[in-house]
Parts: structure tokens; sequence; C-alpha cells
């Protein structure tokens, strides 16, 4: 058993957090503006916690890198958000949601978050709507619902193929709201570079402008992380470009725990690589499984032919075949390793190979493009505007791409971290989606946990912990800008010959290669050499322009990149720890024999709780055991 | 599908600082794939730069999707570039040929003050957004979501004003560098919508008056806006802000 405590609530699951409510400490509304609460990042999770959080009566600070609030990179989700509201009276509810979620998640999620996670999903539709956010309604007014891959009900609420940016602007309106009341101080182009941790307790961080390059001190009662995944350690990936690990990478060092890090999803449906000056991958929405059919030629041979002349007879619908019950609508990671096997076998199709078919000319057959246009119309203009190829008339080619990471750092039931005072929230944080998750969870999750389950604990974090005052001229302060400015003039003063981009497309190419889809354990031995190699070369010999006292994006991106040099080497590591296939990690040794992941719920069914012992030092390891009370451990099969 | 790699003649806005004087730098590319984006391309010229101990451009960018609304430059002139309803980072070399020029500027109106390079600060869009452009919802305090009915036409109609990425393009085409399609977009959303009635009146004079004060300039109907508007904002917004504000200010807030 390990020594850190989820603090789970007791009770039947479905009570856990009605009681957690009832028994929460309340802090008095008149001592609550004397908390200031830091909160990084201003997606899903963090400007619905810091709008839920300032409503309350807290003094919010709130911090992002892009140049405003409303960019956070949430705003690119494209398909939707799942909920439990059962509007199109298909069977939905609550526990079908939390199973769904579980099983999905392979079996490596705690059941208890999942949980309340279903329960909560059901007010976040309705906070939405109350917002204003045109959510996709029928000709009777009421909204409208579709099913999502992974899943066979339709539980997905949608605004078009841009649910991400509408349910954003919705929390970016309420933390506006919120700034407008004189409640939230807003601190846009600023980057969080340490965590500041006093007597055991996160009271504040460090965090450079990077505007005028300055370094600024923040001190609060609590610091909310909802600073989304680490993606970009692949270099490519569908992540934005300036999305990072280092908010959570300082927290791991100054003593959370990161769980889960290998948890990595290869999403299915993203347009492929064109070409070595690829600086990241577009998406397109698993919503296009609905009704695009995936297919490779059955020769090798027909692979290089134009797709509308291949027959029909002579065409492999590998998922459809494989998975007759699910077919196109299979969960990711199994839809992404099957096209994996199908280009591994030399039957990828494209430029590169390293492609199958999207193919909708059924579904226009059979519905009319007009359809078609009002269900994907900005996805099939977005494709064409990417590729110069008509998908109307031309199947589309799509590849798997890293999406999402599972993994993040540790929190126990109330979303802290093994730092108290520390939380993390959203895609930042490791604990809902176990080894992979559903599509239109990731909202879902950032928005439960900013609205509906951050605002409570840590109302009753603040009211059980006695905190002393402290202000910003704390030597803890000093000790940490100095770290943090210290750290921005070596990078600048190495002045080697190897480009930032450089090192990150090596790492990138070291992370897919051996820490992507399909893992061993002598790859990932050898990725852990070639990181550490890397990583020291980079520290030896990286070249970043420009000066600290500017803007200077090159700096910022170096910074980025030296924590995913030491990220990589945790994930291989715990990738290589991990010795079963589960969700989307999957070891070559461990897979049933139609090659389907084999899971080990003996030795595996535990969450991994990576602990920082230095630079030179291997982490130690420790296990959250996850107790499957409510769900039935099951070989996922989507036969 | 040609992989030939083109010449392109590159004429960059370059600036220090906000208050430093700025002035055009010409470079040339020879390896532009035509696959390539244009950010893709920049991309290829900062790695050039700094290889050769030069200070890189600096421009904003994120998603590269067309949907966070960072980037943005005018280039050659038009924001956004040629290729209708697409965001810059959207934009593809294919659209060019081989020994093409191509000038890039940043946004340029007064309440949009340049950062560095291509970079502006567009905070006067956050500072319009704060003014008004909500609905003061509670956290934990909305009726079901099926309480009102909302019919398809008229959420679909509030979905293309919701669309607006708040990328500024509008105001750097506008030759009063207006944010009125910007502004408009939100009101127009909220009005068309049931939730956004208590504080119609309220929203408009305050996002109204607070582009004032920004230092933006009128709309005079030239129509740019909508042009070069990457999510295709209708102008008829502007028409109907118009109505809401004196609406709002004849029959008091």
């Amino acid at each position: 058993m390990s020594k850190f405590d989820a603090r789970i609530p007791a009770g039947p699951i479905s009570e856990k957090w009605t009681r957690f409510k009832q028994n929460m400490k309340l802090v008095n509304p008149a001592n609550k503006r004397k908390h200031t609460i830091i909160v990084v990042g201003t997606g899903l999770a963090g400007a619905a916690a810091a709008a839920s959080l300032a409503e309350l009566g807290y003094n919010v600070k709130a911090f992002c890198i892009q140049d405003s609030a409303r960019r956070a990179h949430s705003i690119a989700a494209q398909g939707g958000i799942n909920a439990a509201k059962n509007y199109a009276g298909d069977g939905d509810s609550i526990y079908r949601l939390f199973y769904d979620t579980v099983k999905g998640g392979d079996y490596r999620a705690r059941e208890a978050n999942v949980y309340r996670l279903a329960e909560t999903s059901v007010d976040i539709i309705d906070q939405c709507v109350a917002q204003g956010v045109p959510f996709a309604r029928e000709y009777g007014g009421l909204l409208d619902n579709r099913s999502f891959g992974g899943a066979q009900l339709s539980r997905t609420f949608y605004a078009r193929g841009q649910t991400g940016q509408q349910l954003l602007l919705g929390a970016y309106g309420a933390l506006n709201k919120t700034i407008n009341a004189g409640q939230v101080q807003m601190y846009a182009r600023h980057e969080i570079l340490d965590v500041v941790v006093i007597d055991g307790k996160a009271r504040g961080i460090i965090c450079r402008n990077l505007v005028t390059g300055e370094y600024e001190r923040h001190s609060g009662s609590a610091v909310l992380l909802c600073t989304g995944g680490y993606g970009n350690v692949f270099y490519l990936s569908t992540n934005a470009k300036n999305s990072n690990v280092t908010a959570a990478w300082k927290a791991y060092k100054k003593g959370a725990l990161f769980g889960n890090p290998c948890f990595t999803q290869i999403h299915p449906t993203c347009i492929p690589v064109s070409g070595d000056y690829q600086s990241k991958l577009t998406l397109m929405s698993e919503s296009l499984r609905n009704d695009g059919r995936v297919w490779v030629p059955k020769k090798k041979e027909d692979c290089q032919k134009h797709p509308n002349q291949i027959s029909e007879e002579d065409r492999d619908y590998f998922l459809e075949r494989r998975y007759p019950s699910f077919g196109n609508l299979v969960p990711r990671d199994v839809a992404s390793r099957n096209a994996k096997y199908v280009c591994d076998e030399g039957r990828g199709v494209g430029e590169t190979g390293l492609a199958v078919y999207l193919d909708f000319a059924d579904s226009i057959k059979r519905l009319g493009k007009h359809t078609i246009e009002e269900r994907y119309g900005n996805l099939f203009e977005m494709y064409e505007r990417i590729t110069g190829e008509n998908p109307y008339e031309v199947p589309m080619r799509i590849y798997p791409a890293v999406h999402y990471t599972m993994g993040g750092l540790w929190v126990d039931y109330s979303l802290m971290t093994t730092v108290p005072g520390l939380f993390a929230l959203g895609e930042a944080n490791f604990s809902d989606h176990g080894a992979n998750r559903l599509g239109a969870s990731a909202l879902m999750q950032g928005l439960a946990d900013g609205y509906f389950v951050a605002p409570y604990t840590v109302t009753d974090y603040i009211a059980s912990n006695p905190l002393e005052t402290i202000n910003e001229s704390h030597p803890a302060f000093d000790e940490a800008e100095k770290e943090s400015s210290e750290r921005i003039q070596k990078l600048l003063n190495i002045k080697g010959k190897k480009t930032v981009l450089e090192y990150h497309r090596e790492l990138g190419k070291i992370m897919w290669d051996q820490v992507g889809m399909s893992r061993n354990k002598v790859g990932l031995e050898q990725a852990i050499k070639d990181i550490q190699a890397l990583r020291e070369d980079f520290w030896k010999n990286v070249y970043v322009p420009g000066e600290a006292n500017t803007m200077n994006k090159s700096l910022e991106f170096a910074n980025r990149v030296a924590d995913f040099l030491e990220l990589g080497e945790l994930m291989a590591r715990d990738a290589l720890y991990r010795e079963e296939s589960c969700g989307g990690h999957f070891r070559e040794e461990y897979q049933t024999e139609d090659g389907e992941a084999l899971r080990n719920d003996e030795d595996y069914a535990y969450v991994s709780m990576w602990e920082y012992k230095g630079d030179h030092v291997e982490p130690d390891l420790h296990k959250e055991s996850l107790v499957f009370e409510n769900v039935k451990l099951t070989q996922r099969s989507y036969k | 599908m040609s992989h030939d790699n083109m010449t392109i003649h590159l004429r960059v806005w370059r600036q220090s600082g906000p208050n430093a004087k700025g002035n055009f730098e010409q470079y040339t590319l020879d390896t532009v794939n035509p696959h390539m984006s244009f950010l893709e391309m920049l991309d290829v010229l900062n790695e050039r730069l700094t290889k050769e101990g030069q200070v890189p451009v600096e421009f904003d960018h994120d998603c590269r999707e067309g949907i966070c609304g960072s980037c943005g430059v005018v280039i050659n002139g038009t924001a956004h570039g040629p290729q209708q309803r697409t965001a810059s980072c959207q934009l593809h070399m294919r659209h060019y040929k081989d020994g093409d020029a191509i000038t890039i500027e940043p946004w340029r109106a007064k309440a949009f003050p340049i950062v560095r390079d291509l970079v502006v600060d567009r905070t006067a869009f956050d500072r319009i957004q704060e003014a008004g452009g909500y609905v003061s919802v509670k956290t934990g305090s909305a009726p079901d979501a099926h309480a009102v009915p909302i019919g398809k036409e008229v959420a679909d109609e509030a979905f293309d004003y919701a669309a607006c990425i708040g990328c500024g393009a509008c105001v750097a085409a506008c030759p009063n560098a207006s944010a009125s399609l910007f502004t408009a977009a939100k009101i127009s959303q909220l009005a068309l919508l049931p939730q956004g009635q208590p504080e119609r009146k309220r929203r408009v004079v305050a996002m109204v008056d607070q582009m004032k004060v920004e230092g933006f300039g009128d709309c005079s109907n030239h129509g740019e806006c909508e042009a070069v508007c990457p999510k295709g904002i209708s102008i008829a917004g502007i028409a109907k802000m118009r109505r809401e504000y004196f609406k709002a200010i004849l029959t008091g807030k």
C-alpha cells in the first residue's frame, strides 16, 4: 500500500460525493476574500475554476501563457461533451456513463472519481446552456445528441465541430464577469516557472512576464494547476504549439507525485504528416467515424492507385471486419493500433504509406451531400484547406497522432496533489480516464473539475488547514526566483550549435518510435539512454537566440523543451515498469492471440506514482491500488 | 502533387519593441514546399535566422488549426492573406508560386500596439468582453438545459456569431480600425438567445462604450471586416448592434 492516501469518502459509490459535500468544512464568507487562490491556465478547467472560486468570494489570480484567456487549447476540441442526461431516451444513466468511462479506460482509473465525473456531467450542460453556449438543437428546440467513438448511446452534446471553442468561450465569459467585478486579476502572457512551497504547503508561484521577461512572485492560500497535457513531448501532436509540461514538471520536482506518465492517447483520425517541415498535426474529429468508413486496399500493389479506382471487393474495411459490433466506432486506442497494423503490413496509402482512408461515399449516397455537409462541413473544409483535396469526392487520408495524455499529476479525491494546497485539474491530472480516454470526455472532465469539484474541495482544504500569513519576500520565493532566473540565463549562455527545434524533433522521434503506439522492453531501455544522452547534449550545445528581457519565444520554447527532455525519460520508465498492455499503453510482449491489449489485473491494477528524488537519481515508484467494487473487470471486447 | 520547392521573397516587418522604430527586412527562402503552411514557412525562416545567429521573427501562434485566434498577419495587404475564410495558420504555400514576393506586416491599429515584430497587443478585445460579453449566471444555479427550448434556426444563427475567434483581422482590415464586427458578434449571439435577454440593454451599452474607450474607430460600412473574417461573421451583426444600442439608449438601461 502506498503511504499516500487518495482520501476517498466512505459509503456507496453513488453517495460519496454527496457525503463529501455534506461533511466538508466551510470558510466564512467574510474570510474568503482574505484568501488568494492562484489558478494557472485558463482552459476549461482553469477558467471555470477561477470564475467559480471568485463567485464564492475568494480573491483569485489567473494566469495564462497566451495573449488572452480565450485562446487556451481547450478551444480546439471539436467533437463534443458527454453527459448522462438521457435526453435521447436510449437508456443512459449516471451509472452507464461511469461504467463506460471505467471500461473505456481499460480499468486503470479510480472508480470514485469517475463516478463523480458522471454525476456532475448533467450539471455542466445546464450551466453551459444558461451561459448562452449555442449547442446544436433539433427543430423542436431541444438539444441534439450524437453518439461518439466507443459509446453505443447518444450522450454527446455538441456545437457543430467547435464544441471546445463554445464551451471555452462560455467559461471565458464567466471569467470576464468576475474580472469585471474585480474578483479576478488576470495575467495573460505570463508563464509559471516554479511552485513555491513553504512549510510543506503550496503557497505561491514564480512566473515570467513573457513580454518584458520580468520575474514575478505571487503568493496565495492554494495553487491550482490547470495547465493541460504534455503531448508535445512527442514534438508532433495535435496539441497547440505552446502546450507544455513545465508547470506539472516543476510541481513534480517540488514533491508532487506524477501519475501514470506513460498513458498517452494516440488519436486515430488525424491528417497524416506531409513533410519534415511539419510543425504540428491536425485532428479530424472522431465524430467523422459515425459516417465515414475506414479502409485500406487488400493488396499492397493497389496502395498507390487512386482510391476511387479500387473496386469494392479489393477494399479491406478492417475495423468493420475485425469488430463487427462496434465497427468504425471502436475506441480510439483500438482504432489507432489497427491503422498502425495495416500500415506495418505495407497496406498504408498516400505518399508516405502512413495513412488509411476514411471514406464518406456510402454516407453521401445514403444521406445526401447536404446532410453530410451539415454534420461535418467545417471539418471537410479544414481538411481541404490543409491537404488541397476535396473529401466529398476523394476519401480522406488519416493516420493516428498523439492527442491527449491521460497521465498527469497524481491527485487524491479532492484533486489535490501530494503537496498540500497544490491542486491539479483537467488534463493536468491523471485521475479520470485510466489508460484510455473516451471521446467527448475531456471537455466533461475539465468543466467538472473546474465548475463543480474544485470550488468545494479547495474550500474544504482552506477551512481544514491553518495557513500562516506569508508574503512574497519569504526566503522560499527568493530561492525559487533565483533558481528560475539562473536557469533562463543558463539557457541563453550556452550558445551552442543546435537549435531548440532540432532537439525537440529528435526527442519527438525517440518518443514516437519507442514510447508511442507500441512499446517493448528493448526499445524502452534504449529510449531512456537516448533521452539521457540527448538531454546532456542539450545543456552543452543548445543555441538560444535573443535576450532574456524582451519577448523571446525561442527562449520560452527552450525552457519547455528542457522539461520535456526530463519528462520523456519518466514516461519511458513508467512504460517499462508496466509489464502489461492496457488502453493506449501497448506492450508488444503482452497481447492476446489476435493482437489485442492483454491486461494483467493481478499485478498492475494500480496507478503508478513517481516521486522525484534528484536530477541524477532514479525516481521512486509508489502504487495506488485500484479497487473495483462497482464494475467487474473484463477483457475489453468490441467485437 | 508536386513537391518541387519554391523560392519565395519575403519582406517582413521588424520592430524590436513597442516604442522602437520598425522597418521591413528582406529575406529569400529557396526551400519552400507547397504543402507547408504559411506559419511553417515562417518557422523555416526563423530556423535559418537562428542558425545565422540573428534574432528570429516573433509572431503569435498556438493551435495552428484556425480556432484559437492567436495568429494573424497582414499578407500582401490583406489580413490573413488571399484565401477567404482562412486564418494565417491554415493558409498553405500551394497558393503561391515559385518566385513570388510576399510582404508580411502586423495588424496595424491604434488600439493594438505592436509588442514586437508581428506580435500586437489585443488586450483591448478582452476588455470589451469583460465589460459585458456574458450572461451573469453563477456556477451551479442553472435550470435544466431543456427548461427553455430554442428553435434550431435561432440556435444556428447564434452559433454563426459565436464562431468569432477574436483574432482581430476585422480591425486590421477596417480603414477606421473599428472593432465593430468583433463586438457585434458577441452582442448578436446573446441578443438572439433567451438567456441573453435580462442583460440585453446593459450589455450592448457597456460593450459599445468600452469599444470607444479603447480607441477603436467607428464603422462606416466598408465591409472589409466581413471580407477578411476567417469565420465568416456577417456584417449584419453590426446593423443589429446599432439597433440594439439605440434601443437601449432610447428606452433606458
